[in-house]
């Protein structure tokens, strides 16, 4: 495997724009007005077009109350703003001078409520920029990254200066970074990753500040601004707020028209599609739209603006390949209640549900184990591949103007059920690209071939009935388990050769047993009961067969069960 | 929503100067200026002198031409309208002339199979999903256009020439594409309805030929309309039955696409499907048939493909696999009639449940 170099910071290559004064979401902060009154003027408009008439306007506006109301009585935060019950009271108030027993008040009128409603949603979204902030955040993180690899194999104060250089060992960047970068000079990025950990935050930060790119625009759960020290770094680091308590058409559309104008400013900017972490520890299959619908709307606006010269979005699925996943306990136990209702009991119950960043992160590094985070092919908001110039390539290998998706009978339209749709079919080309993007882990074969074994075995079983099997029939001989890796990995070489998957280095190694070997041993290494473990007597067998089933999942959507 | 104006101006454009091409061509030219395209130079060259191609009068908005940069540059709402044994390579040809902001309305009502190159397809082939294709798929993986619909309903090519009053489906997921197809093709003789559940629509558009021609072979065996009815609404059963394997909505059967363009096929012997079963009844051989028909019979083809499909997927469908037998396989239609009739009862109707 190609070594990767760095940067004498330990990045894996220089900042492509040293001088923040030049980075859009810095501009936000410097603009902060004039770009939140750009943003409260799309929200409006927006949310003016979905109710239509003034009637309807005024039925949405009690129905927010009413679901506002409800949320302070039954959900508060530590981070809700003190003044919350008195703002929605005077909506209230508003509202009852506004029907129609009662006489006209001048300058009272439904536009009024909609604007002050947007406004305080728009100021309780935005977020700050801090240059210094930043530049702490991106240092401590390779700091605290290299002291914690440094505890793991440190013997002598000479080690700490490799270790830098160890962390890209360990987490390994792969794809084509390269075509990244020129593209990060070419136009805006949008980052969509999968979401298994909520590692996968501070991965991603970490990975972006070595690649050299400008800091990405992204939403964090309002939740999180309650934690002091997370709360300070947050509201500096250009993190808008989202509160997913808050389902209300007028937030959402706040929501979105942050995130568009924030791109149609030039801001880069990540979303986890998937929405939250994937309970069931498969790859994403279905995608939340809302935020990837706000990037096909700033392509739109940016191609009216500035027709041919427009700055283009390219779109980068990544992926995140792990060999355990700390949650993984209690994301399996979540998804097992959750699609199991009550075919599912759960036997114990000695896992704490949460656990904390710190624990996790020393875990994680003073165990050796790999991370790899695959950056696929950048994409058009078609799916179109893109060159180093940024222009579209099309079916017949030749340039492509995309902004004529945007047209009708030769001119710009705006169509929002039309760019809904385009929405959905980039949706669909990001999940087959997670699949194809994503790699291989040997751990990941093993725990596939051993569930789908047993699985087999009690074909007239349904899934909550195999998984409490009793240990001693969830064991697998040797043989019968060695054989069916082999048919697996037959299968998914040959995947891997029509591209629609990748193999870890791991996997090319010729002998079978030390690729089980290898991934039993990498497999859920922090789990406090062991997904699979080999037995003297030579058998397979599993501790957890809940955390087994897991991280089977990750190869689930592949069409593979019918190989083993 | 901005509504355009512009669009009048524009031109229409229609591949394939066939019996349903041209009289789609001249129902759009009572709206607007349309250009016909025709692969043959000759073809062209005679709608324009002559002014009367396939037994129709052609419109005098009608300009037909051979060259299809003539076609791609000036029309952005283009009707393909060509059998399906040649849509896909006619999408390909057309293929490095169509642009993003180009919209298609297919009026095919057939399947594609992609097979190994050097394969044909028979019984034992296996066909999954993938390997079929409706041809709204084929324009989506072929060309750069998004924007694709497709054009289904009860719509005799003959009736319309006439001028007489019809109906159609325009499927498509966007709503601009039923909008812009409503605005060319509606007049006071043509209504046009639009659904969103484009594979239902053009599964059910495909599925009905192969029912059609059963019905042409019930009267070819001098069957009545017992036996007609019992046909088509048992035939209803099988297409919905298919149609859902194939990731149609069942629901897009029960309108005009489906039942309504059914039960114009099966009562009508100016179809071409019809009459491949009314001949094969009278005992003519299927090449004989076939070889004498001057347009294809899309349902003999979608005979075979389905006939494949539900092999490989493991499951039964009586009608289409006696229609194969009689068609392929020298079973004669009286002897699939019986065997028909004396297969064990089943529920009615059991597609909702």
């Amino acid at each position: 495997m190609e070594e990767q170099k760095h940067t004498r910071k330990g990045w894996l290559y220089e900042p492509l724009f040293p001088d923040v004064n030049t980075w859009p979401i810095y501009k936000l902060t410097q603009e902060r007005d004039e770009f939140l009154k750009e943003v409260k003027e799309a929200a409006f408009k927006a949310a003016k077009e979905q109710t239509k008439t003034n009637q309807g306007l005024n039925e949405e506006l009690a129905k927010t109350y009413y679901l506002e109301r409800i949320r302070l009585k039954t959900n508060a935060w530590a981070a809700d703003k003190k003044d919350e019950g008195p703002f929605w009271e005077g909506v209230k108030k508003k509202l009852l001078k506004l029907s129609p027993e009662n006489e006209k008040t001048p300058d009272l009128n439904e536009d009024n409520i909609l604007e002050s409603i947007i406004d305080r949603y728009t100021e309780e979204i935005a977020g700050f920029f801090s240059p210094s902030a930043y530049n702490f955040a991106k240092e401590a993180t390779t700091f605290g990254f290299a002291r914690l690899l440094n505890a793991s194999e440190g013997k002598g104060i000479s080690r700490f200066w490799k270790t830098r250089h160890n962390l890209h060992e360990k987490i390994r960047l792969q794809g084509d970074l390269d075509h990244i970068r020129t593209l990060a000079k070419k136009g805006t990025l949008v980052m969509v990753p999968t979401h298994f950990s909520n590692l996968d935050s501070i991965m991603i930060g970490w990975a972006i500040a070595s690649l050299g790119l400008r800091p990405f625009l992204y939403g964090a759960g309002l939740n999180l601004f309650g934690i002091g020290i997370l709360a300070f770094f947050m509201n500096k680091l250009g993190a808008y707020k989202v509160d997913r308590r808050k389902k209300n058409m007028i937030y959402l559309e706040t929501l979105k028209a942050y995130s568009t104008i924030g791109m149609v400013r030039g801001c880069n900017s990540l979303f986890f599609p998937g929405g939250t972490r994937s309970r069931s520890g498969s790859i994403e299959t279905k995608l939340k739209l809302g935020l990837l619908g706000t990037a096909m709307e700033a392509q739109r606006l940016n191609f009216l603006k500035d027709k041919e010269k427009a700055t283009k979005i390219f779109v980068i699925p990544v992926v995140f390949n792990y060999n355990f996943v700390l949650e993984a306990p209690s994301l399996i136990d979540e998804h097992l209640k959750r699609t199991g209702q009550q075919h599912y009991f759960r036997e114990n119950d000695d896992y704490s549900t949460s656990y904390k960043l710190a624990k996790f992160m020393l875990k994680f590094f003073t165990k050796s184990s790999e991370i790899s985070i695959s950056f696929g092919k950048c994409i058009d908001l078609f799916g179109n591949p893109v060159d180093n110039e940024g222009n579209s390539i099309g079916k017949n290998n030749e340039k492509i103007d995309i902004s004529r998706y945007f047209m009708t009978n030769g001119a710009f339209t705006r169509d929002s059920q039309r760019d809904a749709e385009y929405t959905k079919m980039l949706g669909d080309e990001i999940v087959k690209r997670f699949h194809s993007e994503s790699r291989v882990f040997a751990s990941h074969a093993v725990a596939f071939v051993a569930f789908e074994l047993i699985r087999k075995r009690y074909k007239k079983l349904d899934i909550y009935a195999v998984l409490r099997l009793p240990e001693e029939d969830q064991k697998l001989t040797y043989l019968e388990f060695t054989n069916g890796v082999s048919r697996l990995l037959d299968r998914l070489r040959e995947m891997a050769a029509n591209g629609e998957v990748h193999l870890y280095h791991e996997l090319e190694i010729p002998e079978i047993d030390k690729v089980i070997e290898t991934g039993i041993k990498n497999l859920g290494m922090y789990d406090a009961k062991r997904p699979l473990y080999k037995t003297k007597d030579d058998f397979i067998m599993s501790e957890d067969f809940n955390l087994l089933f897991f991280y089977h999942n990750r190869l689930e959507g592949y069409g593979l069960a019918k190989y083993i | 929503m901005d509504s355009q104006n512009t669009s009048d101006k524009l031109p229409v454009g229609v591949i394939g100067a066939g019996v349903f091409g041209t009289a789609v061509a001249n129902l759009l030219a009572e709206n607007r200026d349309v250009i016909l395209y025709s692969r043959r130079p000759e073809v062209a060259e005679n709608i324009l002198v002559k002014r009367i191609h396939r037994g129709q009068k052609m419109s005098e908005r009608i300009k037909p031409t051979s060259n299809i940069e003539e076609l791609t540059s000036s029309c952005t709402l283009i009707f393909p309208v060509v059998s399906s044994s040649g849509f896909s390579e006619m999408i390909r040809t057309f293929s490095p002339y169509l642009r993003p902001d180009h919209i298609l309305i297919h009026g095919t009502k057939g399947l594609d199979v992609r097979l190994k190159d050097g394969e044909k397809l028979t019984e034992k082939t296996f066909l999954n999903r993938k390997m079929v294709r409706t041809m709204s798929e084929i324009i989506l993986q072929e060309t750069e256009v998004m924007r694709v619909g497709c054009l289904a309903g009860p719509n005799l090519a003959s009736e319309i020439a006439l001028g007489q009053p019809a109906a159609s489906v325009i499927a498509s997921r966007f709503d601009e594409v039923i909008r812009e197809g409503q605005r060319a093709l509606r007049s006071s003789r043509f209504q046009v309805f639009g659904n969103h559940d484009i594979t239902g629509v053009e599964l059910a558009g495909v599925l009905k030929n192969v029912i059609a021609i059963a019905s042409g072979a019930l009267s070819g065996l001098g069957y009545g309309e017992n036996a007609r009815a019992l046909l088509i609404s048992r035939g209803m059963v099988e297409m919905v039955h298919i149609g859902k394997l194939m990731g149609g909505e069942p629901k897009a059967f029960f309108g005009l696409a489906g039942v309504g363009d059914l039960i114009a096929t099966c009562s009508s012997e100016k179809s071409r499907n019809f009459t491949v079963g009314f001949r094969l009844a009278k005992g003519e051989k299927i090449e004989d048939i076939l070889s004498s028909m001057d347009e294809v019979a899309e349902g003999v083809n979608t005979v075979k493909v389905t006939h494949a499909f539900i092999h490989s997927a493991k499951t039964r469908a009586p009608m289409t696999e006696t229609i194969y037998k009689c068609l392929f396989s020298g079973m004669t239609v009286k002897e699939g009639v019986d065997y028909l009739m004396n297969l064990p009862l089943g529920t009615d109707l059991d597609y909702f449940s």
